[in-house]
């Protein structure tokens, strides 16, 4: 098969490295080769962040370039819209619908943009999910991403078994069932 | 028996793997994007190996080129400008050769991800007459690790073993083996070779000269060097990450693929070149292959299409090479998202009361360095790794006392500790009067929270004598060293006043813990709407927590507060309140 191409977007301190550790376990496990790439240091302090996770018979380069990616992973609405382009033409695109205001707009200085979900439908497939009052719901606000990441899973190539195999071996052991309902939740869910 | 186990690793920790495969026996480093996670998880070999943070990358390589001396194969780790702090040891141990294998890891960053240059190590490398291993994924990261031991005893040189951010920070499947038993060489005293004192030097100069011919000659069949012969239209010189982008947007071109990028394999190269139509040579950063092989008479294209600055992609490849354009949507006008100061971060309070004072900063290297940007803008200054304090005093002998007091100097607790000393000494020394904020957030924290010497703890887990930094300025003379609570804003300012306005050398140290290392329960404050004055007060020192609603009042994230309570005590309405109880 042809190298599949996941993208990981959102704003450094929201978990984009225990994701991509997921997906790196899934895919590994699948008996694929793989590669990923994250990003360390200094963007990790609340700038804008982008994991890479590609997985195949043979995988060369550890990025996935624009115009190539099959699911795109945004942990926030403003990350969905700066890396849209990266998308394959029927590419997925799954947007966790939150706003974190980057600090030229608490400044002043720019506009948050309205209407993101609205304008990212007229050129992408798109699935929304308020996944951090969603998360909130299950007691804990830190596993959005599964709750993301359950969505995600319906575009993928694994099994729930799988995956909940790969959580287990990831999170916390004490975080493992609520990680796993919070990927519950994202599963079943149908947005549009 | 070998395990063969395939697991997937980050570049580093292949780099880690390879050095316990390889059977080494000491490690010491100073954390620097992209090098950090290589010395977090050689950590886990504790029991093989002995690995350690050093104050700085000149100490860490030290370390590493005595460990070498007598015997046990030896390393060190750094970032690339970590490597112009190691450039003294480094320079001479090339002259000195090695006893147990010694490799230097460093981690270069095309593209800047975290760093304050873009140099490339293979120009420092080559200046110091070191050979020099580039690995292209996790898996051959490991598998250099382990040829650059072995080739370093073989050839008598010290290797440099050059990464990048991409690919320090990619994962790739790895195949572990055993680690390798390596029987310590003997240690025999032979001054020659291990006192560089300009006789001995100048024979080893000469040797070294040898050895790296023979080097370069071994080049050209050493197996890391590897052509892939396919259609010989399109040929290309490549190393490292770019390989891999190769390889996606010219899967049919022809290849030489250099795993030792220095000496290069003459032979090698031109038999290759002969065989091909059109010969292009890709390297990130510098043209370090393309101008040798230029000067050897070859015709290639390299920097003509190729930039010297950033990383390189498959795309852009396809576009320089094929004139291909790739297809998809134009990208957005988004605001951009730069890192910043995290919610409850200590060195913004900081900050806001430097900026209060209307102050100047002279800067360093850490989180603080973010200090520069909106809406605090405060730091003036950032070179290097313990430049504030000396250019503070710079500024002060080119202008005099009085200039100085509307400035300050700020530096983080391990920079402080890397080369911060060595100015402060000079301050000292110099009869100096400025002022030097020590922002004391007990970690290494812009890489993520590293023990230094002054945590109480080493690499290894194991407790340490904690170095005081309050005492270690007064012995070396500072008579006045005040420690401050960094969200103490009234005794803060109040301090900061009265030490600018001294004429001799103080030093402020605000002490409060990095908000990412506090865990449990953490306090929560919210913004009551009807009490708001939507003055701005609180928003000025720029906390990523707090947003205007559409009525212009104020909401506070509580996904993102950490509870420091910096808003609540810039708020005169008393619209900011804590609504569940914890410590401050």
């Amino acid at each position: 098969m042809a190298a599949k191409n996941i993208m990981i977007v959102g704003v450094g301190g929201q978990g984009t490295l225990l994701t991509s550790r997921i997906l790196g376990g899934l895919a590994t496990a699948g008996g694929y080769d793989v590669k990923l790439s994250e990003v360390h240091g200094m963007a990790q302090r609340g700038g804008s962040v982008v994991t890479f996770v590609r997985y195949g018979e043979k995988v060369a380069e550890p990025i996935v370039e624009e115009g190539q990616a099959d699911v795109l992973i945004a942990f926030e609405r403003l990350e969905a819209l700066r890396y849209a382009h990266f998308l394959k033409e029927d590419g997925a695109l799954i947007v966790n619908d939150w706003r974190i205001d980057p600090i030229p707009v608490v400044i002043g200085a720019a506009e948050y943009p309205e209407g993101i979900i609205e304008t990212l439908k007229k050129d992408y497939k798109v699935y929304t999910v308020n996944a951090t009052e969603e998360s909130k719901k299950l007691g804990n606000p830190r596993v959005f991403n599964l709750i993301v990441l359950g969505i995600a899973a319906q575009h993928m190539d694994f099994t729930v078994e799988e995956w909940y195999d790969v959580i287990e071996r990831t999170v916390p052991p004490k975080t493992i069932d609520i990680n796993k309902k919070a990927f519950d939740v994202g599963y079943h869910l149908v947005s549009e | 028996m070998s395990e063969m186990k395939k697991v997937i690793m980050l570049g580093n920790e292949a780099i880690a793997r390879g050095a316990y495969e390889a059977g080494v026996k000491v490690s010491a480093a100073y954390p620097g994007t992209p090098s950090t996670e290589i010395s977090e998880y050689l950590v886990q070999y504790k029991d093989n190996l002995y690995c350690e943070w050093s104050p700085n990358e000149k100490v860490a390589a030290e370390v590493a080129v005595g460990a070498s001396v007598v015997g046990v194969r030896a390393m060190c780790c750094m970032k690339h400008v970590g490597f112009n702090v190691a450039a003294d040891p480094a320079y001479t141990v090339s002259y000195m050769g090695v006893n147990g294998g010694l490799v230097i890891v460093v981690a270069d960053d095309p593209g800047l991800y975290s760093s304050q240059n873009e140099q490339d190590t293979r120009m420092v490398a080559r200046a110091a007459q070191l050979p020099v291993l580039e690995p292209a994924d996790s898996s051959e990261a490991k598998e250099f690790m382990k040829q650059a031991f072995e080739l370093s005893e073989q050839f008598d040189r010290p290797f440099v073993f050059r990464t990048t951010t991409r690919l320090a920070h990619s994962q790739g499947v790895v195949e572990l083996r055993e680690r390798k038993q390596i029987e310590d060489k003997p240690y025999e005293k032979d001054i020659r070779k291990t006192v560089m004192m300009p006789g001995n030097a100048k024979l080893r100069h000469i040797e070294i000269e040898k050895r790296n011919l023979e080097l370069a000659e071994a080049a050209n069949t050493l197996p890391i060097n590897k052509v892939e012969m396919k259609d010989t239209k399109i040929g290309v010189i490549t190393s490292g990450i770019p390989y891999q982008y190769v390889k996606e947007a010219l899967p049919d071109a022809s290849v030489l693929k250099l795993g030792m990028v220095n000496p290069l394999p003459r032979k090698l190269i031109e038999d290759f070149a002969s065989r091909v139509e059109e010969l292009y040579i890709i390297e990130e950063l510098d043209p370090v292959i393309e101008e040798q092989v230029k000067s050897w008479g070859i015709r290639a294209v390299g920097k003509e299409i190729f930039t010297v600055q950033g990383e390189y992609s498959a795309n852009m490849i396809r576009r320089a090479v094929l004139g291909e354009e790739p297809n998809f949507k134009t990208p957005a006008q988004v605001p951009v998202r730069p890192p910043i100061l995290c919610p409850g971060c200590p060195h913004r309070s900081v900050y806001y009361v430097v900026k209060k004072l209307g102050l100047h900063v002279a800067g360093d290297i850490g989180c603080y360095t973010l200090g520069a940007v909106a809406p605090l803008g405060v730091v003036d200054t950032t070179v290097c790794m313990g430049s504030s304090i000396s250019s503070l005093h710079g500024m002060e002998k080119a202008k005099g006392k009085d200039y100085i007091k509307n400035w300050v100097a700020a530096i983080g607790d391990s920079t402080f500790l890397h080369t911060g000393i060595n100015s402060l000494m000079n301050m000292v020394y110099n009869n100096a009067t400025g002022t030097v904020l020590i922002l004391d957030n007990s970690t290494t924290g812009m890489t993520g929270h590293q023990d230094h010497a002054a945590t109480g703890r080493t690499l290894q887990g194991d407790p340490a004598y904690a170095i005081d930094i309050q005492g270690l300025c007064r012995a070396v003379g500072v008579k006045h060293v005040t420690e401050v609570n960094a969200f103490d804003l009234e005794t803060l300012e109040k301090t900061i006043k009265e030490e600018t306005a001294r004429d001799e050398v103080s030093v402020i140290i605000t002490k409060t813990p990095c908000v990412l290392l506090s865990k449990g329960k953490k306090p929560l404050y919210i913004a009551h709407e009807d009490k708001c004055r939507k003055c701005g007060m609180c928003m000025k020192p720029g906390c990523p927590a707090m947003t205007r609603r559409e009525n212009g009042t104020i909401r506070i994230d509580d996904t993102m507060c950490t509870g420091c309570g910096l808003c609540m005590d810039l708020c005169r309405f008393g619209a900011i309140e804590l609504v569940k109880a914890g410590d401050r």
